[in-house]
């Protein structure tokens, strides 16, 4: 799984980031955002809804760093949309 | 031609109600005295205090001996709630508070568990903020009549027709006193002056249920469930504003829903705005929305450089780096978050002019 390192960045610099990469992966794959911003844990799952792609849920990166994992969906239009 | 700062952030605190001025200046003379004594000036003073509680009472639908006025909303809170749970059998310990209640319900749950060795639990919302199901399992529940972060007005009648008849309700109404009718559920009810245009420092507490007990120590006041010296000149300013909130109700609360559903829309018309809350089912004065990929303090400051005075509940706005748990529990975007709340002199013009400085806000801070 790609991952983007979003640790030490404050909100909404992870959400931004997500935006920017969710093309870099193809339709149905993962995309992993590590981040520490707690914020990170309620505006990963709303951009989702937000943006029509599937929150997967929570993992944790060996640091112990939250992962935040997105699956892209087909009729995306979030990558276009970034900011 | 200049224009000072508008004032967006009623929900914060309602500016002094005209009605609320001119009774506080004339009774900071009049009622002074200590109520509890026997001489004339205490009766003065007694007078205007039962004279509050009386008009307070008018203005809610409940009875006087219902009222009685604490030092704060939070005070009313506290004592309401934990002085509910303290007078269940002892076997009754579970406290149940939804998701969105203000941080001064959850703190007293916290007391409760670290102070009085009981257990409490979280029930969740849906993404309007609205009862889903009636939480089982619960000893005493605490349900807001209506969220102060986004406005959504609880259907407290489906929540108490899901409880067990003997499980009581605290209802912390601090939101909507004086803006809404009370509601008819709940056992024990707080309220907040500030927040409908009385002056700072006077709480509500209305108990209607035998079964509650002061958690807190005893004084030897004019009313036991409170404590601490009466201030009878801000409870008859309280009272006052009260009055003249709830005559003026219909026709302010029609102008004001209208003029937040035009914020609502025009809000949602912005790419990638989040308009959060209950559309119809709301405070008519308030509304939040949050801004994708923009920071919440960099657009409160930008709209206040523009004039405009609103809160936020963006963790970069907080004292606690935590986003607001409200937004959370309703899996709302927390950043770039913005609640506008419009006082009693908001117009037209004003929120015309706040819509344009909010788009000219997102798109600089977006940039």
């Amino acid at each position: 799984m790609r991952e983007l390192d979003c640790r030490g960045l404050p909100c909404p610099a992870p959400i931004i980031e997500l935006a920017r990469h969710i093309g870099d992966v193809a339709e149905g794959e993962l995309l992993g955002v590590a981040a520490d911003d707690p914020a990170a844990r309620y505006d990963v799952p709303a951009w989702c809804r937000m943006k029509g792609q599937e929150y997967v849920g929570e993992q944790a990166a060996t640091d112990g760093v939250p992962v935040y994992v997105v699956r892209r969906c087909a009729a995306t239009s979030a990558a276009a949309s970034a900011p | 031609m200049s224009q000072g700062p508008t004032y967006l952030d009623a929900a914060s605190s309602e500016p002094l109600h005209p009605a609320a001025r001119e009774t506080l200046m004339a009774a900071l003379d009049a009622g002074f005295a200590d109520v509890r004594r026997l001489h004339g000036s205490a009766r003065n003073a007694r007078l205007l205090l039962d004279n509050a509680r009386a008009v307070v009472a008018e203005g809610l639908g409940v009875r006087p001996d219902e009222v009685t006025f604490t030092s704060s909303g939070t005070d009313a809170v506290h004592r309401g709630l934990l002085g509910l749970a303290l007078a269940q059998p002892g076997s009754r310990r579970h406290l149940v508070c939804s998701a969105i209640e203000h941080s001064a319900v959850l703190h007293a749950a916290r007391w409760w568990e670290s102070v009085h060795g009981g257990t409490w639990s979280l029930a969740a919302v849906d993404a309007r903020g609205q009862v889903t199901d009636a939480p089982n399992e619960a000893d005493v529940v605490a349900w807001q009549h209506a969220n102060h972060e986004v406005g959504t007005v609880a259907d407290l009648s489906r929540l108490r027709r899901g409880l067990a008849e003997d499980t009581p309700l605290f209802v912390d109404a601090c939101a909507s006193m004086g803006r809404l009718p009370l509601p008819a559920e709940g056992d024990v009810v707080a309220g907040s002056a500030h927040k409908w245009g009385g002056p700072a420092g006077v709480g509500v507490l209305v108990v209607r249920s035998r079964r509650w007990v002061s958690p807190f120590p005893d004084d030897d006041r004019a009313d036991h469930r409170g404590s601490g010296f009466e201030n009878v000149p801000a409870a008859l300013a309280a009272a006052a504003a009260l009055q003249a909130v709830v005559a003026e109700r219909e026709e302010r609360s029609a102008r004001e829903h209208a003029l937040v559903d035009r914020i609502r829309e025009h809000a949602a018309g912005i790419p990638d705005v989040d308009v959060v809350g209950d559309p119809v089912d709301r405070l008519p004065h308030l509304v939040t929305f949050s801004v994708l990929y923009a920071h919440g303090e960099q657009l409160v400051s930008a709209l206040d450089r523009r004039g405009f005075g609103v809160a936020s509940g963006s963790a970069c706005t907080a004292s606690a780096l935590e986003p607001s748990h409200v937004l959370a529990a309703m899996g709302a975007l927390t950043h770039g978050n913005v609640r506008v709340s419009l006082t009693r002199d908001t117009t037209a013009d004003d929120v015309d002019r706040f819509l344009a400085a909010l788009d000219e806000a997102v798109a600089e801070v977006r940039a």
